[in-house]
């Protein structure tokens, strides 16, 4: 590397520094655009008592699903879990927490975290589970809770096209949580289909600046789809 | 008789207007994009990122970059546009979305609204519902007027963990239209067929009933 080249040279060397015990925010919704190779490589390299904020924890034997294997998942901060056996399993048992949060307020958590803001107001999760011990403020009339930002030791992120820089341009619904993340880890690791050089992406059209991003490989990816629905011709 | 599941949708989509931008849960909700009044244009509205969701692909048009909130795999219209899931949230909890129609287990007369948890399994999670009922103004419950056992889903006070607070407004039924306010739910519609009689038995928060309740038509 050198410069503003983001580019590694290996999956190993994209999660080095990765330790136990660590917060991992990870892009994807279900199994739609998941930094899929980068959680294999976390697999293999077997760090444990990880915190891991997803919107979902991916099914059994792909996605997130991968790392309830060797148990190296201690926390999920999630707003749906519970699509893999596994998962179930291991939180009957007490082995595994879960922080259930609302879809939006989890972005905004994860995109407030990277822009440096600590906390944020929001009506949703008012007067619910969610809201319990959480500082309440009037606006307007309307009740707010007091919602804490996140940023992770490491962020993983699949997008679609990268320059070497690390501009990314995300494809589709892929995009989902993905371009919030990047801007969440102290650490952020890109995945991509394809890298091209600087200049090669139109300015105006890049989602997530390479500013963010720390490491970016090139990858091959499966792409599972999780539920398959189609109409006749 | 009873509403149907696309009569429930039938019902919900008279509520539809020209321009509007739309959010649809999963189950009935979903129904309800089927019966879009001819020459009227909406525009769904999916929370993991699409505003401007189409029909499901067929097989060669499959994606797996291309789903919807229930993950599965669809289409985008001409004019859609695709973002990101903090954007796609900013329209919701910005009160930009027109109209939300969502399923539940419970509704009661303060509006609250129980739909994330099911009795006696594990708790999944709440994925949208909590940012969708908080953000939106106008809310369309539908659900079966009661349970399987005859138990009443329009309550005094919910007593399932609840999805969202006072937020609830209208409620169409498989045996009525209803709408809530002033800590009551007031009663509009009958479906074809159903008396008063029985959607009284069946509501067991303080229900209004007035002199007239129009029966719907399909």
């Amino acid at each position: 590397m050198s410069g503003f080249d983001k580019v590694v040279g290996s999956y190993e060397e994209a999660m080095a520094g990765l330790e136990d015990g660590m917060t991992i925010i990870a892009g994807g919704f279900g199994l739609c655009g998941i930094p899929e190779n980068l959680i294999n490589e976390i697999k293999h390299k077997g760090t444990r008592e990880l915190t891991i904020v997803s919107n979902n924890c991916g099914v059994d034997g792909f996605g997130l699903g991968v790392l309830l294997e060797d148990r190296q998942i201690k926390k999920m901060v999630s707003s749906y879990v519970g699509e893999n056996k596994l998962f179930e399993e291991q939180l009957l048992a007490g082995d595994l927490e879960v922080e259930l949060t609302p879809q939006g307020t989890l972005a905004e958590k994860m995109r407030a975290g990277g822009a440096g803001i600590p906390a944020f107001y929001t009506a949703t999760g008012y007067g619910t589970e969610v809201g319990k011990g959480k500082d309440v403020k009037e606006f307007n009339g309307r009740k707010y809770i007091l919602e804490e930002s996140i940023t992770g030791d490491f962020a993983i992120v699949k997008a679609w096209k990268a320059d070497r820089y690390g501009n990314l341009v995300f494809r589709h619904t892929a995009q989902n949580f993905n371009p919030m993340a990047a801007t969440a880890g102290k650490i952020t690791v890109v995945e991509v289909e394809e890298i091209v050089e600087p200049g090669e992406l139109e300015p105006t059209q890049i989602h997530t600046p390479g500013i963010y991003v720390n490491r970016l490989i090139k990858g091959t990816f499966e792409k599972r789809i999780e539920q398959r629905t189609v109409r006749e011709a | 008789m009873s509403l149907s599941r696309e009569q429930l949708a039938m019902r919900v989509a008279r509520e539809l207007q020209d321009g509007y931008y739309v959010n649809l849960g999963i189950g009935i909700p979903t129904l309800v994009a089927n019966y879009v009044p001819e020459g009227m244009e909406v525009m769904l509205q999916s929370e993991n990122g699409l505003l401007g969701m189409g029909p499901f692909p067929t097989d060669d048009q499959v994606d797996a970059d291309m789903i919807n909130a229930g993950k599965q795999t669809v289409t985008a219209i001409t004019g859609a546009s695709i973002f990101s899931s903090a954007e796609s949230f900013a329209m919701i909890r910005g009160g930009h979305v027109d109209l939300t129609v969502l399923g539940a287990f419970e509704v009661d007369v303060q509006g609250n609204i129980a739909s994330y948890m099911i009795p006696g399994k594990l708790i999944k999670g709440m994925g949208g519902a909590m940012d969708l009922v908080a953000g939106a103004d106008n809310i369309i419950v539908t659900m079966t007027h009661a349970s399987k056992h005859g138990e009443s889903k329009l309550l005094p006070q919910c007593t399932l963990p609840l999805t969202g607070a006072g937020c609830i407004k209208k409620v169409v039924t498989d045996l009525a239209y209803v709408e809530i306010a002033d800590g009551k739910f007031w009663l509009k519609e009958r479906a074809p067929g159903i008396s008063v009689d029985e959607i009284v038995q069946k509501t067991a928060g303080e229900l209004v009933v007035p002199e007239v309740v129009p029966e719907m038509e399909f």
